[in-house]
């Protein structure tokens, strides 16, 4: 698993890569803190195209996330969402609290 | 638990195979799981429903039913007639004390790190979710698809 990360000018964009499952979560969760912290953003941006798998623990990232760069004051926004992944989100009714962009053709 | 003797009947195939409460084993079981229901010939999407659902009957084992030790998962796959794919997953761990409540949208002890998601998602990918559970004695999950008959090869069957 990968997080990547891009700034510019405010924007933090966070490329995640490979299975987000509960064994690999804990570190997506570090490293996604670690980068607010350092940056600081406005607006961050996970960017979720390289996504293989994701089960409920991606949940748990996508909302410990959205709860940091919230209380900075910021906002947040999920894109290129593979299908895989939006059905999982769709099941547990996680865009009624963040919104995310499907995958074209994911 | 003893896994269920009720079933529709005498599989097709079973595979059944046990593994440590690892969490590096998470993606070993789905991966499995995945190359068992390859011989229903699925739909991706109903391959990528089943390596979910199994994801998160494993990750429960290994978060909840042995919080502080490792102990023994074993999953039981089973292909019967009509297309149906069963996969019980099994553990000898702390057990759930009300099913019903564990089952719950949101309910979790397993702090924030977890999303309390799991059990909405298997119920939301698979036709049947059965769960039994006795406190100090181990957890059983029972997992069943129907999944489309697709014409192949040998005719779909």
């Amino acid at each position: 698993v990968a997080v990547t990360g891009r700034e510019d000018r405010g924007t933090l964009t966070l490329t995640l890569a490979g299975e987000i499952d509960h064994h690999h979560a804990g570190e997506i969760m570090r490293e996604v803190d670690r980068q607010i912290d350092v940056c600081r953003p406005r607006h961050l941006v996970l960017d979720m195209e390289g996504v293989t798998f994701l089960d409920s623990s991606g949940i748990a990232v996508l909302l410990r996330a959205y709860r940091h760069i919230t209380d900075m004051g910021g906002n947040m926004g999920v894109r290129q969402v593979p299908e895989q992944a939006a059905r999982v989100f769709r099941a547990a009714s996680l865009e009624r609290v963040i919104p995310f962009e499907p995958k074209p053709h994911g | 638990m003893p896994m269920p003797r009720k079933d529709a009947g005498t599989p097709l195939n079973e595979v059944i195979m046990a593994f440590a409460s690892r969490s590096a084993n998470e993606g070993f079981a789905r991966t499995a799981a995945a190359c068992f229901a390859a011989q229903l010939d699925p739909t991706l999407e109903e391959v990528n429903d089943i390596k979910t659902a199994v994801s998160e009957a494993v990750t429960n084992c290994i978060v909840h039913a042995y919080p502080d030790r490792l102990g023994k998962i074993q999953m039981r796959m089973r292909h019967f007639a009509g297309h149906t794919l069963e996969i019980a997953i099994r553990d000898s761990g702390v057990g759930i004390a009300d099913v019903a409540r564990a089952r719950a949208p949101l309910f979790t002890t397993g702090g924030e790190s977890r999303a309390g998601m799991g059990f909405t998602i298997m119920e939301s990918f698979m036709d049947e979710v059965r769960v039994r559970s006795v406190p100090g004695k181990g957890t059983l999950v029972v997992l069943r698809k129907r999944l489309c008959a697709r014409p192949g090869p040998d005719g779909g069957a």
